[in-house]
């Protein structure tokens, strides 16, 4: 690849970034100086990158797309078709900017929930000490990048031992062409406290855009989220996601991420177990066709003892579509006790279809379980025999089967009117035959 | 019941089969008619469950002689689909698990493809839920049974029953319970045995693949077929059976040498 493709790409990034400097030093301008001297320090990574090796960005890099303005021409009945009946809450961004007129918020439950800015003085000290401290913007362009360029964002604080039942929907509505959209999420769960949340993202244009997103989580002793994530963008975007989640004692984070849009798309999701006991269950679905790459790097970090992580990623790739899945997995030397399981299963439905999935175990402690497994095929033949002895057509037996391998996924989603929608789509794109 | 002059539902002539061409089935010969229950006994590796699995056209298996004829059609020149279609049934001795699908969602499949076939009418899910409803009373299967994956976590009874399910719900002309009574206890085993003689009648046939008699107690076999070394050695009534229990496998070999020693 070209370098000064590269340098120019972030050049042009550059040349839109908002001069803080001049204005008032207040933290969040000097956390936006700080990225900002990091994108500087950094170039765009390559498939010469250890990290970047299956996926190949330069398309990406081609692109002049200019942050996006804030534009509020859209209506709550555009919503409808993402609207989400379980959820009290809902927070709106448009293009990466909060619409205010499309959120819903309810104030009955105890909940910190809004935008950033409204945050930055009332609650400055809690977020000065989260904010950018999770997902870090040293040794990944488009954290700093997003850092660099923050403006709106989602902010939930969970109080300590509340328990909120209905889920929190955060959606992300991409309706500008050729622009680079910049969400933000920051969740803290105070001790204690359970919520679940739906990040997803959505577009209404059709036609090609950025999204660069950072969801930060930190969760508190006993603290639990259940982190829904789920990407569907347009078949032109390119979603380039961070989630860096840290764990105190006995905290729990269950994350699902479904992957159905964009083009490119990149998820890294990185979990640090910092207290003792912590726990993580983490499911992931990437079902993409024609010639979609959808890669998910996950970084599970245990550095105390007794810790549980299990992980499944599946992916279902059909058409010339590329799926990359790198799963590691870090046991410190203190962290004994530690039970951790991954599983990598993948599905090819055509010859062109392509998977790269490599998980990676660093161990380094001596009392420890770590079970990890990765397989990538095609149908279980006896499972064809079975639903064909039962008189299914074969094309109907293997479309039932590939979207049980999804659905499978889907049906550890705790929102029922997502979940159905879902299956819905995992159905659409997995009947070839009728 | 055997029943004068009954129609043959399956014929079966020196039925040969291999698997990475060892041969397992070396000549069949087996003639069923309308109405019938027959037992196929034999110890493990004798070829019992391979013949039910080429019966239902399992793709593992090559037929290398023979035939088998099904209601008058070739069943060879069947996939395992149109075989099912045409009214052939396996109880698996493992059912497979499919999680991600919900039970209730698949019977419905299957029952609506075979209804497509026999040219009546399909179910929506409402008027099939009332249908299999019915069906699980036989089986006293618990409705939670519909909302779960396909046999994901379902015990070694339950997932037999599930299949006894789908007998009752696809009302086959054959049925063939390959080891129905391996991993059930004396209850579930009684509720899937009356189950089953709810189900057969005048017009269809069961065959029991079975390597111990017990589940003969409960389901009365007219015939009882002993296989060994991929053939069928002897056959006779239900006495057969209880014969095998008091003298065990070895008397079928012994017996059968005097009897082809008489012969030669």
């Amino acid at each position: 690849m070209n370098p000064t493709i590269r340098s120019d790409y972030l050049d042009f990034l550059r040349r839109y970034w908002p001069n803080v400097q001049s204005e008032a030093q207040n933290w969040l301008n000097q956390l936006r100086i700080n990225a900002f001297d990091h994108v500087n320090a950094q170039r765009l990574p390559t498939r010469r990158d250890e990290d970047w090796r299956f996926t190949d960005i330069s398309p990406l890099t081609q692109l002049t797309y200019s942050p996006a303005k804030p534009e509020y021409n859209l209506q709550a009945s555009d919503l409808t078709h993402w609207q989400l009946k379980e959820a009290k809450n809902r927070l709106v961004f448009v293009d990466g900017h909060y619409a205010e007129h499309l959120s819903v918020i309810d104030n009955s439950l105890q909940l910190v929930i809004g935008n950033l800015p409204d945050f930055a003085s009332t609650h400055r000290e809690m977020l000065e000490a989260q904010l950018g401290c999770h997902a870090t913007s040293d040794c990944n362009v488009f954290t700093a990048l997003n850092t660099a360029f923050l403006h709106d964002g989602a902010v939930i604080i969970v109080p300590k031992n509340t328990v909120v039942e209905e889920p929190v929907h955060i959606l992300f509505i991409a309706t500008q062409s050729e622009v680079t959209g910049y969400p933000r999420c920051l969740v803290l769960g105070e001790a204690g406290s359970q919520i679940t949340l739906i990040e997803d993202h959505v577009a209404l244009t059709q036609s090609a855009y950025v999204t660069n997103s950072v969801t930060e989580i930190d969760l508190a002793d006993n603290a639990s989220v259940k982190h829904i994530r789920i990407q569907r963008d347009n078949a032109l975007a390119f979603h380039m996601a961070s989630c860096a989640v840290s764990l105190a004692r006995a905290s729990n984070y269950q994350s699902i991420s479904i992957s159905l849009g964009a083009q490119i798309s990149r998820y890294n999701l990185g979990i640090r177990l910092m207290g003792e006991a912590a726990e993580c269950a983490v499911s992931g679905l990437a079902l993409i066709g024609d010639r979609q790459l959808a890669d998910t790097h996950t970084c599970i970090d245990h550095s105390k003892p007794n810790g549980i992580s299990h992980q499944q990623h599946r992916c279902i790739v059909d058409d010339s579509a590329h799926a990359v899945f790198n799963g590691k997995i870090i046991v410190r030397p203190y962290a004994q006790r530690t039970n951790s399981a991954q599983s990598s299963r993948n599905l090819l439905l055509s010859k062109t279809a392509q998977i790269d999935t490599k998980p990676q175990l660093e161990i380094f402690a001596n009392d420890v379980k770590c079970a990890h497994g990765a397989t990538v095929g095609q149908l279980d033949p006896d499972e064809i025999f079975y639903l064909k002895s039962r008189g299914l057509p074969d094309l109907v037996a293997r479309d039932l089967l590939t979207y049980a391998f999804g659905a499978e996924i889907i049906q550890r989603i705790p929102v029922a009117s997502l979940k159905q929608r879902l299956e819905q789509a995992i159905l659409c794109r997995t009947q070839r035959q009728s | 019941m055997i029943i004068e002059n009954s129609k043959t539902i399956l014929s079966v002539q020196g039925l040969c089969a291999s698997i990475n061409g060892i041969e397992i089935l070396k000549g069949i010969d087996l003639i069923i008619k309308s109405g019938e229950i027959h037992a196929i006994m034999g110890l493990n590796g004798s070829g019992k469950s391979t013949f039910a699995k080429v019966l239902t056209g399992h793709s593992d298996y090559e037929v290398t002689a023979g035939s088998i004829t099904f209601e008058g059609n070739n069943l060879l020149e069947l996939p395992p689909e149109e075989r099912a279609r045409a009214g052939l049934f396996l109880a698996f001795q493992y059912p497979i698990e499919i999680p991600g699908v919900a039970n209730t969602q698949f019977l419905r499949l299957a029952y609506n493809t075979i209804q497509a076939q026999r040219g009546k009418e399909e179910l929506d899910p409402l008027e099939f839920d009332d249908f299999v409803r019915e069906k699980m009373k036989l089986l006293e299967m618990k409705p939670d049974f519909l909302d779960r994956s396909v046999n994901e976590g379902f015990s070694g009874g339950e997932k037999k029953r599930n299949e006894i399910l789908q007998m009752a719900i696809l009302e086959p002309t054959l049925s063939i319970l390959d080891e129905m009574d391996s991993g059930l206890d004396i209850d579930a085993l009684r509720i899937v045995a009356n189950a089953v003689n709810h189900l057969t009648n005048k017009d269809n046939a069961t065959i029991l693949v079975t390597h111990y008699q017990r589940l003969l107690d409960y389901i009365v076999p007219d015939y009882v077929h002993v296989m060994q070394g991929g053939r069928i050695v002897m056959t006779g009534g239900k006495e057969l059976a209880l014969e095998l229990e008091t003298r065990g496998y070895d008397w079928v070999q012994t017996n059968r040498q005097s009897i082809s020693g008489a012969i030669a």
